[in-house]
């Protein structure tokens, strides 16, 4: 391997890790992107000269710490020369001599405190999301940028507007307290997942799947889990976003969309699927069950049945029945009916999806149309099945999705006549 | 940090009933005691209702006075605080703590943080010495 891309792969695996310590050492996200920039120019520049350190990580994270106690002087010279009456420069004096020798080389997990800075609440989603992405993940602000379909500029506003606020509102940069733990840390699961669905189901675009937004926030998930591997809700996640991800291949063929029915189960990824399954286990077990560990067990039931037909559609359904107790939503009644269906006679289950349908909410929504439409095309009742294919498309806005619902469309078509 | 916090609420026309006027002061009182007790408090006060509110407006150079405030919202600012926190989690603890008068929860209260005033910069000095 040349030292560039060894370079480019430590920073990429281990950047999140050293710019939580400098972040909580100097007390500013850019002042330790900046260090961990200057860090990364000097590896480039002295490995080929000096070799590959033996550990490269803590090589980067020694000279990180090095230019942030640079910058910090330069800043104090230039300070001290004024008159410091005038400039009342808080943080660069609270923060000069504290932690900074100690804490370079041992270097405590501070992900989790910057996780929850990213997710605070105070912050809009959509800076969440970026800043999560920019901190922790391992993607640059044009390939995030990229992800989201968004103009760079637009991209790093948000991520320079998401930084000042917690500078000037004073965002704390702590994991909360335990009695604020449980919403807290809702937030950020709700942020891996968001980003997870980004790229699994992208609600625009031309492009049905983008890989490396789901494996950013697998990465972010089992980062989590590794930071806090005694919440359920946290394996549950992990375990459902690997379960949804090890179809990624199956799922889009010659650019058209699978469905799990039509899927070459031999495509899937068996061990993303052993994982999640271990997974699964090990969160009902730690318990209390919410919903990620109830979506996880039923991607779980997919994952296991061989054939379409082996599908244990009654306990799909009942877990959706749990599921909607837990969480009351509309779209989950629909899979749930959906799931009866499949289980108790798909006249049983359409009754249900058109008393769901009286709902302004679901009708909006191109799935329940969607499944309306599969479940008169299970009962040969090609007419209306193409009525409601119609109506999907109508309210579809990816252009894969799109497509396979054309295909079906014509199928009815061609068989009404 | 000092954070103010701005109530806002629903104004109605009758205002609150007696009862209710004792509770929300009761609420404010103790709001405000244990904000003191801690010697975090800097500031609160209520506002007078909006009928009384003036609005003035520079036009040309020239103060342009009107009735009332310069938005019909549905909440109102009803009054402030002003609490020294050491984050903005302290101080949405405190916030909420703070009644907002609104029945059906409808009234909320809006963070800032206070900055003060920036000190006199080296360009604004310098151009206020030269004229000397």
């Amino acid at each position: 391997m040349d030292f560039r891309s060894a370079a480019e792969s430590v920073f990429r695996r281990e950047s999140g890790r050293i710019l939580a310590s400098l972040i909580r050492i100097s007390g500013s996200f850019d002042r330790a992107e900046e260090a961990l920039q200057e860090a990364f120019a000097s590896a480039l520049a002295s490995w080929p000269e000096k070799g590959t350190p033996e550990n490269p990580a803590a090589w980067i994270m020694t000279t990180a710490h090095r230019k942030l106690i640079d910058a910090v002087r330069r800043e104090h010279t230039r300070l001290e020369k004024q008159d410091s009456l005038q400039y009342e420069t808080e943080i660069v004096s609270a923060r000069q001599d504290c932690e900074i020798e100690s804490a370079a080389m041992h270097f405590p997990d501070d992900r989790l405190r910057l996780i929850f800075s990213c997710c605070h609440p105070a912050l809009n989603p959509e800076a969440q999301i970026a800043l999560t992405l920019r901190t922790l993940g391992g993607l640059s602000t044009p390939e995030i940028a990229k992800a989201f379909l968004l103009p760079e500029a637009t991209l790093a506003q948000r991520l320079v507007r998401a930084k000042r606020k917690i500078q000037e509102a004073r965002i704390p940069y702590e994991t909360p307290p335990p009695e604020r733990l449980p919403e807290r840390l809702a937030a950020v699961q709700a942020v891996i997942y968001l980003i997870f669905n980004e790229g699994y189901a992208a609600a625009s675009g031309t492009e049905l799947v983008r890989h490396e937004l789901c494996d950013e926030a697998v990465r972010l998930g089992r980062m989590l889990c590794e930071l806090m591997p005694r919440e359920a809700e946290n394996l549950g996640l992990l375990a459902l976003m690997l379960l949804q991800h090890s179809r990624r291949d199956a799922r889009v063929a010659g650019g058209e969309l699978v469905t799990l029915e039509e899927q070459d189960r031999s495509l899937w990824d068996r061990s993303s699927i052993a994982e999640g399954l271990s997974l699964v286990e090990k969160a009902l077990r730690l318990g209390p069950a919410g919903p990620y560990q109830l979506q996880a067990a039923i991607a779980a039931l997919h994952a296991q049945a061989s054939t379409p037909e082996q599908t244990d559609w009654r306990q799909i359904a009942a877990l959706y029945e749990k599921l909607g107790e837990l969480h009351p939503s509309p779209v989950i009644s629909l899979n749930h009916a959906v799931a009866i269906a499949m289980s108790d006679g798909i006249e049983n289950g359409l009754n249900r999806i058109d008393e769901l349908g009286r709902a302004e909410t679901l009708s909006r929504y191109y799935l329940f149309h969607a499944a309306r439409a599969d479940l008169l095309r299970r009962l040969h009742r090609h007419d209306e099945a193409a009525d409601a294919y119609r109506r999907a498309l109508e309210l579809a806005d990816n252009r894969i999705e799109a497509a396979f619902l054309e295909r079906r469309l014509r199928q009815m078509m061609d068989r009404g006549v | 940090m000092r954070y103010m916090m701005l109530i806002y609420s629903k104004e109605s026309p009758d205002g609150l009933g007696p009862e209710e006027t004792l509770q929300l002061r009761a609420a404010h009182r103790k709001a405000m005691q244990e904000a003191a007790g801690k010697g975090v408090l800097r500031g609160a006060e209520p506002l007078a209702p909006t009928s009384t509110a003036t609005t003035v407006r520079m036009r040309n150079g020239e103060a342009l006075v009107t009735d009332g405030p310069f938005a019909e919202t549905k909440e109102q600012l009803a009054g402030y605080y002003i609490i020294e926190c050491e984050n903005l989690d302290e101080a949405i603890e405190w916030a909420s703590e703070i009644p907002t008068a609104c029945k059906g929860g409808e009234g909320c209260i809006e963070i800032r943080p206070l900055p003060g005033i920036p000190a006199v910069s080296e360009a604004e000095g310098a151009a206020g010495q030269t004229s000397e």
